[in-house]
């Protein structure tokens, strides 16, 4: 008998046929999954990347809560139209401490990995609470209800813990002045912000239209909207020397 | 695999079955066709064709890299490259000439147009307007109405380093919030706002009390006759376009809230060429000076 007549063995025999399957499932992950932790051309450290700041996890925490993902990629493909169009490919440092990444595949509106800095506070604010009042043509739903939100930051030193636990450089003390770096993140001419600064290079503090409402949900979307994609200096990054 | 040792016909179809049988069926033996098998196999020998040219097989201290060398960043670069050699020698010449030598030679300021046209989509649209209309709060670029200066170096300078935007050199200084701020009354406001209001509709009533205030609080930067001042952004205020609304309650809303619209700075954004070309389009749309 033949080694090809054995697979009786295995047809006859769940248990068998399933650690057969494992085993063989088990290499494909080992060859495709395991290289990637140890590859050097797949991990890439880049100067500039760094956690958000608690205003910008709200925010981020908005903008997954309005599933807007389902409208914007933030992933600039290696294509030369998506560099013209929209600046520097993505690299995959930008996105390492998403939890989860919002690269997403659907473009209904525009990519906004790098929208972060190209419009002021007031058009995002504008057009956050109506689209069509800046972009006539516009199918984007509005957004005015997050102007009239209060922010809802009580667990954002648990969320920090968290994404500190999956390895996002949150330190004690971030987690611990939270509450500040929001308030000092919206004071634009309080000497809080350099402290803000420190924390987080580049941060930017943004004036609040909160008005009665001390920290509103557009606030932080808006925080988050204006850095994206605009913590790496492309001007020192060497495209050359990281071909891959 | 088939097992030819067991050449056993089933009865109802008269096909030959694989010889396994379980609980009393058997497995008919019906192979693929010649034509599918054959193109797996061509699959499979092309995969083994793209393992040697491209990058492909992990190993412990890396992985190969195939014989063309190739990755997707290095074959993006290449793309970019050729675009730039397709428009390369017009682009060099923008790069080169001054923004008077670009509108001055026909060729070199078409090319420029239809360059700052396709620029002005993607990242000015959203603001000023497909067409450079603007809409309340972003001005207006086809109308003879500046805020800081309408020939080319003026809006070169603008485009460059923005206003209110954070650039040290960009170009800085708000409309005052005359009411928030306490420096002028309710009734002053009232009355300014109505001689505002003449300069562009004229009317027989009195506005002498406005013109008074105006010509303490507004003409500083305004200046006597309105006109504006392009140094301090100052618009001028005695045309019928209006950055902010040019009725009565928008005006006294300028007056009590003050303004102070941002403009990016586009320098780390565009290359320069593309910030010429911008601005030959922009001096193009009806309001060059
Ligand atoms: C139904 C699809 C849809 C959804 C959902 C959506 N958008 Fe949009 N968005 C668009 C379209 C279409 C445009 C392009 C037209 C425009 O600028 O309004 C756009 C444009 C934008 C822009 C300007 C991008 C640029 O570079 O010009 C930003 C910023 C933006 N959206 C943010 C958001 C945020 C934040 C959310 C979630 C709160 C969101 N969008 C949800 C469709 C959508
Ligand atoms: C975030 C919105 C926004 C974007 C994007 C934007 N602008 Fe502006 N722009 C403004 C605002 C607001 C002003 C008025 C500034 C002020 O009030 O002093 C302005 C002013 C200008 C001026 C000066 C007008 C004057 O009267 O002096 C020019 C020229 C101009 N923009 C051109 C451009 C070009 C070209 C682009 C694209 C590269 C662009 N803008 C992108 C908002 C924007
Ligand atoms: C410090 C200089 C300064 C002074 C003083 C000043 N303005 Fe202004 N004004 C500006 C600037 C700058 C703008 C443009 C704001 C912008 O671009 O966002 C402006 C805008 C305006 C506008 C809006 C125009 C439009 O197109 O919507 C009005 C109206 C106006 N000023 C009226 C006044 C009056 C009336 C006074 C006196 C009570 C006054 N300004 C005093 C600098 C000044």
């Amino acid at each position: 008998m033949s080694l090809w007549n054995k697979h009786a063995i295995f047809e006859k025999n769940s248990i068998v046929l399933t650690v057969g399957i494992l085993v063989v499932v088990a290499i494909g992950g080992l060859v495709e999954i395991l290289p990637l932790f140890y590859l050097k051309s797949t991990i890439e450290t880049v100067e500039g990347v760094r956690p958000y700041t608690p205003l910008e996890l709200a925010g981020r925490d908005i903008y997954v809560r309005e599933g807007c993902y389902l409208c914007h990629s933030q992933m600039i493909r290696s294509l030369r139209d998506e560099v013209e169009r929209y600046g520097h490919y993505s690299l995959a440092a930008e996105s390492k401490y998403d939890h989860p990444f919002q690269w997403g595949s659907k473009r209904t509106g525009p990519d906004l990995a790098r929208v972060g800095g190209k419009y002021s506070d007031d058009w995002q604010r504008g057009h956050l609470s109506n689209p069509r009042s800046v972009v006539p043509g516009s199918i984007m739903p509005r957004y005015a209800f997050l102007a009239e939100s209060a922010l809802d930051y009580r667990h954002i030193r648990d969320s920090m813990s968290v994404l500190a636990l999956e390895g996002v450089p949150y330190t004690p003390e971030m987690i611990a002045k939270a509450d500040v770096d929001i308030k000092a993140q919206l004071s634009p001419d309080d000497p809080s912000v350099t402290d803000l600064v420190k924390r987080y290079p580049k941060a930017v503090a943004h004036a609040s239209l909160g008005g009665d409402i001390a920290v509103t949900e557009q606030d932080a979307l808006v925080a988050y909207l204006q850095m994206l994609g605009a913590t790496v200096d492309f001007k020192l990054y060497d495209n050359k020397a990281n071909l891959r | 695999m088939v097992d030819n040792t067991h050449q056993d016909i089933d009865a109802a179809t008269g096909t030959a079955t694989t010889g396994h049988e379980w609980d009393g069926i058997k497995e008919l033996n019906t192979p693929l066709p010649k034509w599918w098998l054959y193109i797996l196999y061509a699959t499979i020998i092309w995969a083994f064709g793209y393992w040697i040219l491209y990058p492909a097989i992990p190993l412990p201290g890396g992985h190969t890299s195939g014989v063309l060398g190739w990755t997707s960043r290095g074959a993006v670069q290449a793309d970019l490259a050729d675009l730039r050699i397709q428009r390369g020698a017009m682009v060099d010449q923008l790069s080169r000439s001054t923004l008077q030598q670009i509108s001055a030679d026909p060729k070199l300021a078409e090319f420029a147009r239809a360059y700052g046209r396709s620029a002005f989509g993607n990242n000015c649209a959203p603001c000023h307007g497909s067409g450079g209309q603007g809409s309340k709060g972003y001005p207006n670029l086809n109308a003879d109405r500046w805020l800081w200066g309408g020939t080319l170096d003026q809006i070169h300078t603008t485009l460059v380093h923005g206003a209110r935007s954070g650039d040290p050199d960009g170009h800085e200084g708000n409309m005052p919030a005359f009411g928030k701020d306490g420096l002028l009354t309710k009734e002053q406001i009232d009355a300014v706002a109505n001689y505002v209001v003449s300069l562009s509709n004229p009317t027989t009533a009195d506005v002498s009390a406005g013109k008074l205030v105006f010509g303490e609080n507004c003409a500083p930067c305004h200046g006597e006759n309105a006109k504006g001042n392009v140094d301090v952004g100052a618009p001028n205020l005695t045309t019928k376009i209006w950055l902010y609304g040019g009725d009565k309650a928008s005006i006294v809303e300028t007056l009590v809230n003050g303004r102070g619209g941002h403009m990016p700075a586009w320098k780390g954004r565009l290359d320069p060429e593309t910030i010429k070309a911008l601005t030959v389009y922009v001096h193009s749309l009806g309001g060059g000076q």
